[in-house]
């Protein structure tokens, strides 16, 4: 009995020696991964700083200015005064289509006041 | 072991053959034993505390191991820690309200040279001279085959420059990583973002640090990790900053003028929309400042914070408001307006003459000074001073900007009667055009301080109550006046209600010695739309000439009141604000009899 407890607990140290020896290693290998994606988030975060700031400076208002003027002939873009201001009202919807007349009915409108009561 | 007897028998009989007591033998033998068994044990405890002794040592010798790695060691952020650094450079942007970017960070190199390690020092000084035309080629053989082992060549070089430098392929000739700083806009809000350049340098690694503008007053802000790179938003609105400056820039070049202000102001919070200054600097070039000579004759002058001028007749409101508020006079109270006006030795004039008399409203739509000086004379000294003071026009403004301390108002050191007459209509204190952009913010919106800021403010609190509401809302009613029919009527665009009130104040000599007859700071401050004041807008001309009539015209109202009409047209839309029709006075039912 006494041995058989021996030879199984020195199973297990074997066992457990194997795993840790495992994990050790799995561990070291996601660490690497981790500081790999790292490395690259942080490259591409900093390319997202120069792009922003490349966006920006395309962006410039001195230089929408100048393409504005240059282009005006083809876009015929004027700065924003407080004529460009509407209403909803003056919004033109498009006509509503009207299905079909499928049974014609006569209706005769009446506009005023029936005939013959004309003073 | 073999275990001693404690009474041999050998010895027990020879001892009782000789009479002796056998007893004495066992007691000798038990002591010999005790002995025996006392040193082993002693043997035994000393090893154990040898044992433990040294388990402490290694247990100690271990920490204080550990304890000298921790201390030696760089620290390393934790591999495994989610998230990733969110921190990409060591000073965060700047942006404006809308989050439009006005200051960013670019990673660029550095380029310096160790001679020592250099192949050919005088070809490569050749070749360097040739990429960038500002070193000198002979100054850089000298370096280069001197005694000297490092030099710093350049700070900072485009990614093309760095691609020539490499093609010379000296090993001698090396790069260090840089953080730039980027203004994308250019000059476009250049005096509010001052700049930045480099402070402590290594060559890995340079400090940037603010040089002027909010960059150098939240450079702590800036800098600060714990912030996790959140960028600082200001209250600019970039489009109406780039408005506003355009159309500066062009009635500064029309009216002839040396230099030109202006500051857009949210009436209620005392948020700063758009604030300018002409001529203005590329911050991403800041040139340097001067040594001598007039600091406003440099393009790095914010003549809107620093600009400290005696602003003339913008001033009358407040004599007349604070007339108003205290009750002493009512809008058609009639004044005395004869002129000219003789107190002492002085002498009060009008630019014409406006009759005997004039009503209080006619007073400010008309700018009668003499009108004004009899106002102030009742109000007296004392309480002109303390008014003036609750307004902010005494002291340095509290915005955000390096600049903005030093530029403390300038006012009298005694306070006579005749400085009472003339403060009234603006000459003897002066002020910035944002000190008249607050002071209008408080008149106009119903009469609370406004403190005016350039970060986001949105949900301000209103500040202390300076005037009532009712003296308010006259006041409102005066300054639309001035633009509907008197020295404003330049000023009027239509839709938007503008109200405000031109000042024309002669520059001061610059040794002392009276005024110039011929230089003016011309300034109209307005607000709109007037019948709830939504903005302020403060417009300053420094030297207008206004010249396609006759003679030359120098007023603010054909100078700074055009200027200011045009900025309101072009900017009141992108500030949102819709044309409204102006609502009519009410009918009233005049008794009439017949």
């Amino acid at each position: 009995m006494r041995s058989l407890i021996l030879v199984l607990s020195a199973f297990a140290v074997v066992g457990l020696g194997f795993w840790a020896y495992r994990e050790n290693y799995r561990t070291q290998g996601e660490l690497a991964e981790v500081r790999r994606l790292q490395a690259e988030i942080g490259e591409m975060r900093e390319a997202l700083s120069v792009l922003n700031a490349e966006w920006a400076y395309l962006n410039r208002p001195d230089r929408l200015r100048e393409l504005a003027d240059i282009n005006f002939e083809r876009l015929g873009l004027l700065p924003f005064g407080p004529r460009q201001f509407g209403t909803v009202a003056s919004v033109s919807y498009p006509a509503v289509a009207l299905p079909p007349i499928t049974e014609p009915v006569d209706t005769i409108a009446l506009n005023g006041a029936p005939s013959g009561t004309n003073p | 072991m073999i275990r001693t007897p404690l009474r041999p028998l050998a010895r027990i009989l020879s001892a009782r053959s000789r009479g002796e007591n056998p007893d004495v033998i066992e007691r000798e033998n038990i002591r010999i034993r005790h002995e025996a068994m006392r040193d082993s044990a002693r043997a035994r405890a000393e090893g154990r505390l040898l044992m433990l002794g040294a388990a402490f040592l290694v247990a100690f010798a271990a920490v204080g191991f550990e304890m000298g790695v921790l201390a030696s060691t760089d620290p390393v952020e934790p591999a495994a820690a989610t998230g990733g650094a969110s921190i990409v450079a060591q000073r965060a942007d700047i942006i404006d309200r809308e989050g439009r970017i006005l200051a960013t960070n670019l990673v660029t190199h550095s380029l310096y040279a160790q001679p020592q390690m250099m192949v050919d020092p005088e070809g490569s000084a050749g070749k360097l001279a040739a990429i960038f035309p500002d070193l000198n080629a002979e100054r850089l053989k000298k370096d280069f085959t001197g005694t000297r082992k490092f030099i710093w060549l350049k700070k900072k070089i485009s990614p093309e420059q760095m691609q020539l430098v490499h093609e010379i392929g000296d090993p001698g000739l090396l790069f260090g990583p840089r953080e730039m700083r980027l203004y994308p806009n250019g000059a476009i809000a250049a005096h509010i973002l001052g700049g930045a350049s480099f402070g402590r340098e290594g060559v890995s690694s340079a400090e940037v640090v603010g040089t002027a503008g909010v960059e150098k007053t939240f450079d702590g802000w800036l800098r600060d990790p714990a912030n996790g790179g959140a960028p600082l938003q200001l209250s600019l609105d970039l489009t109406i900053q780039s408005t506003v400056e355009d159309v500066l820039y062009g009635g500064m070049k029309l009216m002839n003028a040396k230099g030109a202000a202006a500051v857009l102001m949210d009436a209620w919070s005392g948020e700063i929309v758009a604030m300018a200054s002409l001529p203005d600097f590329d911050p991403n070039t800041r040139p340097a400042a001067l040594t001598k000579g007039d600091p406003s004759d440099s393009p790095l002058f914010n003549r809107a914070v620093q600009g400290v001028y005696e602003l003339g007749s913008t001033f009358k409101i407040f004599a007349i408001g604070q007339a108003l508020d205290l009750g002493l006079v009512s809008p058609d109270t009639m004044v005395d307006t004869k002129g000219p006006m003789v107190w002492g030795k002085f002498r009060i004039r009008d630019f014409h003459n406006y009759g005997p008399q004039l009503s209080v409203t006619d007073v400010i739509v008309k700018s009668s000074n003499i009108g004004t000086a009899h106002v102030a004379q009742m109000i007296g000294g004392t309480r002109q001073q303390d008014f003036l003071g609750r307004l902010g026009l005494f002291d340095a403004t509290p915005v955000e900007l390096v600049e903005a301390p030093g530029a403390k108002p300038l006012r009298p050191a005694k306070w006579p009667e005749i400085t009472t007459m003339t403060v009234s209509y603006g000459h003897g204190v002066a002020a910035s055009p944002l000190h008249l952009a607050a002071a209008y913010a408080t008149m106009v919106n119903g009469g609370t301080r406004v403190a005016p800021t350039l970060l986001r403010r949105p949900n301000a609190a209103p500040g202390q109550r300076v005037i009532g509401e009712q003296t308010s809302a006259i006041i409102r009613g005066m300054l639309r006046q001035v633009v509907q029919h008197g020295t404003a009527t330049f000023g009027d665009v239509p839709g938007y209600e503008v109200g405000g009130k031109t000042g024309t104040a002669d520059k001061p000599k610059p040794n002392g010695g009276g005024y110039f007859k011929d230089k003016v700071v011309a300034t109209f401050a307005a607000a709109f739309p007037m019948s709830d004041p939504k903005y302020i807008l403060v417009v300053s001309l420094d030297e207008p000439v206004e010249t396609s009539g006759t003679e030359p015209r120098r007023t603010a109202g054909w100078t700074a009141v055009p200027v200011g009409a045009e900025i309101i047209r072009r900017a009141a839309p992108l500030l949102g604000l819709r044309p409204q029709l102006e609502p009519v006075a009410q009918a009233e039912v005049i008794r009439v009899r017949n």
